[in-house]
């Protein structure tokens, strides 16, 4: 295997942005992101991205976004419809193939364009779930009720993984959300989809991230200290919901246990936690404190949709390079109910 | 900045989507339509409801042979409460629950709706029944919803379906439904040169350092990644670098009578090519290298259609060397 790092990251997000299209979100981003890398736009060996056309219900939005990397003369390409964590998987192996030795991930949507809890039902199941239309939200509800009833604990530990969240936002730019909430304040609010109250579901994002990996001596000679991939695996479930045991997540401890996540001490853990159990019932599956979890907030203080799972991979690299931490985790999911988890182990030198 | 324009569209597909079930799912069909809930014994003893053609765990195929009737009453898994029922998606229009329901003899669960008046009648563990449609069809629809059941109560009939010739016939199809609705943000430049559309201007853009100016910019230079931050008046008149003649009628309702051309139109000025209809001479005469002019629509909009066509200024035709470039 070939040492892969991270060697810069940059994010934004906004509520709801009504100025610029997705081109125009993008390019200050990607740009951004090679101006750290120290490597010459011209000199990226790959690029990869993430996004998914129903966003804006239009098919192959990912050439337009191409228009913000800058590809002529041509440049190798590819494209996943999956959050960017993947086109960051993607991008690895093109990297231990040798054909490359750096690559460009990003990975954009602006989820503010539709109703994005409806819009994601065209993911599920055609024949015995799509026709009843569950929203994101209704199909996350089963799953945290399920798993509180299994647990013993109850909406008051979810209202304690958001206050948890709001307050290690506030340290957060990109935040859509942050504050001190207290937890009888959480409590009162009413219901979106019960278990599940507003503060419990991410907010909606428009967001772009974008990351640039570099292999060993390339790596070193542009980074004082990169964010060294030490494991990097994804695991899927069936998709039939009365199938999976919904309490646990199988698939990220499965994926936790081939990316080593438990061979060494782990300082920091960003995961992609869209509602507040799924915080609860990640950690349990990689086997972190929960305490050290989301220190940027995570997804329930800004959830950039075909972002927010590259994004906690940015977040631990950036906590590694800056020096804050040593050895971190950090997870992506996609489909309904944490159907489908990808689990990287980033470290220092 | 001008107040960006938003553009208002949606996604449906007229009549519905059509799909082929297969054996499987097929068979699981025909049962609802015909008043009962089924699953699939597996190779391990469990029963899988709703069954799928592979064992969701092991990968073996499932056949139609191993399925066995169960229900017709069921559990309560997990529920969550729809407060606000959404209007042309939801069978109900009043409140009620989702829910994961595990049919009695089976060992998986299924994803339906439960009829009650209020979250505070709902429980996991609670026991529930189906109350099916006069109308059934074939589809998960074909129960209407479950609601709540009492151990030891009759079970309650199952509406007879109305004569029909095919009613014995297998479910080889569903037809799904649905629309997503959105507001499409135009950005800078696209409602930059959107507004010039409205003016009879082709506006492009190009950005600091480079000469490429780019006519209908979606706001970087496409080559380098660079943002188009500065404006450029495009002129209307350019060469036609490359064009077919269709002859497929009904591609679209805005598509003209066949035979008609559709080019790629380079315009002076600009250092990409532009998509348009030509008209005003006969299919034959189009050639590459044709000089053109946009005819503007007598009411102009913020919309592409405001050029309707191009049509030939009479100018003489263009060397090849001079667009060789854009093809």
């Amino acid at each position: 295997m070939r040492d892969v790092a991270v060697v810069s990251f940059s994010y934004s997000t906004i509520a709801k942005e009504q100025m610029r299209n997705e081109v125009e979100m993008l390019a200050p981003v990607i740009t951004e992101a090679i101006d750290a890398s120290g490597i010459a736009r011209s000199d990226i060996g790959f690029t990869c991205s993430g996004s998914f056309d129903y966003l804006q219900g239009g098919p192959f939005s990912f050439v337009m976004g191409l228009d913000a990397v800058g590809a002529w003369p041509p440049i190798r390409e590819s494209h996943v419809e999956m959050d960017g964590a993947w086109a960051l998987y993607e991008a690895w192996i093109a990297i231990q193939t040798g054909e490359v030795d750096s690559a460009l991930v990003y990975g954009f949507g602006k989820a503010s364009q539709g109703n994005v809890h409806e819009i994601m039902s065209l993911q599920l199941d055609p024949y015995y779930v799509a026709p009843l239309w569950p929203s994101m939200v209704d199909l996350a509800a089963l799953q945290a009720r399920a798993y509180l009833d299994s647990s013993g604990l109850s909406e008051r530990d979810l209202a304690e993984v958001v206050a948890q969240a709001m307050r290690s936002a506030r340290d957060t730019p990109q935040a859509i959300r942050s504050g001190e909430p207290s937890i009888e304040e959480l409590l009162a609010a009413p219901y979106v989809a019960s278990p599940l109250r507003d503060a419990d579901i991410f907010p909606t994002t428009d967001g772009v991230a974008a990351i640039v990996l570099a292999a060993g001596d390339l790596a070193r000679s542009v980074n004082k200290r990169p964010a060294w991939i030490r494991g990097l695996d994804h695991r899927i479930e069936p998709h039939s919901l009365g199938a999976r045991d919904l309490t646990r997540s199988e698939s990220t401890a499965l994926a936790a246990k081939h990316a080593g996540v438990a061979s060494g001490p782990i300082d920091v853990a960003e995961v992609h936690a869209q509602f507040s159990h799924e915080v609860l019932i990640l950690s349990e599956a990689l086997g972190v404190d929960p305490s050290i979890v989301n220190p940027s907030g995570g997804p329930l203080a800004a959830n950039g949709i075909m972002s927010a799972g590259l994004v906690r991979i940015g977040e631990v690299a950036q906590r590694i390079m800056d020096g804050t931490a040593n050895r971190g985790v950090a997870h992506a999911t996609s489909g309904p109910a944490l159907q489908q988890n990808l689990v990287c182990v980033l470290e220092g030198e | 900045m001008t107040e960006p324009l938003v553009a208002r569209h949606s996604l449906e597909y007229p009549g519905g989507y059509t799909r082929s079930v297969g054996d499987v799912v097929g068979r699981y069909l025909t049962g609802l339509r015909d008043g009962r809930i089924e699953g699939a014994r597996l190779a391990d003893g469990r029963v899988l409801v709703p069954p799928t053609e592979y064992d969701p765990l092991t990968s073996a195929a499932v056949s139609v042979d191993d399925f066995v009737e169960v229900g017709p009453a069921g559990t309560v898994v997990t529920w969550s409460w729809v407060a606000n029922p959404r209007a042309e998606k939801h069978a109900l229009d009043r409140p009620f629950a989702f829910a994961l329901i595990r049919p009695d003899g089976a060992d998986t669960s299924m994803l339906h709706m439960v009829d009650v008046a209020t979250p505070e009648e709902m429980s996991t563990g609670m026991r529930v029944i189906p109350h099916w449609r006069s109308d059934r069809i074939g589809g998960v629809s074909d129960i209407e919803a479950w609601r709540p059941y009492k151990d030891g109560d009759p079970i309650p009939e199952v509406p007879p379906l109305p004569f029909s010739e095919n009613m014995g016939d297998s479910v080889t199809g569903i037809v799904t439904s649905g629309r997503l609705d959105y507001e499409i943000a135009a950005g800078e430049s696209t409602t930059r040169f959107l507004l010039g559309l409205a003016e009879g201007k082709i506006i492009g853009g190009k950005a600091v350092g480079s000469d490429d100016v780019y006519a209908a910019s979606r706001g970087t230079d496409p080559t380098t990644g660079a943002p188009t931050s500065i404006s450029v008046d495009v002129s209307d008149t350019g060469v036609i670098t490359t064009f077919c003649i269709v002859n497929i009628p009904g591609l679209s309702d805005l598509a003209p009578e066949i035979p008609y051309v559709s080019a790629q139109v380079l315009l002076d000025g600009a250092d990409n090519t532009f998509f348009g209809l030509i008209r005003g001479c006969s299919v034959d005469e189009v050639r590459m290298g044709m000089r053109v002019k946009a005819k503007w629509l007598d009411q102009l909009t913020t919309d592409h259609g405001s050029i309707e066509w191009w049509e030939p200024t009479g100018e003489p035709d263009a060397e090849y060397t001079d667009y060789k470039d854009y093809l």
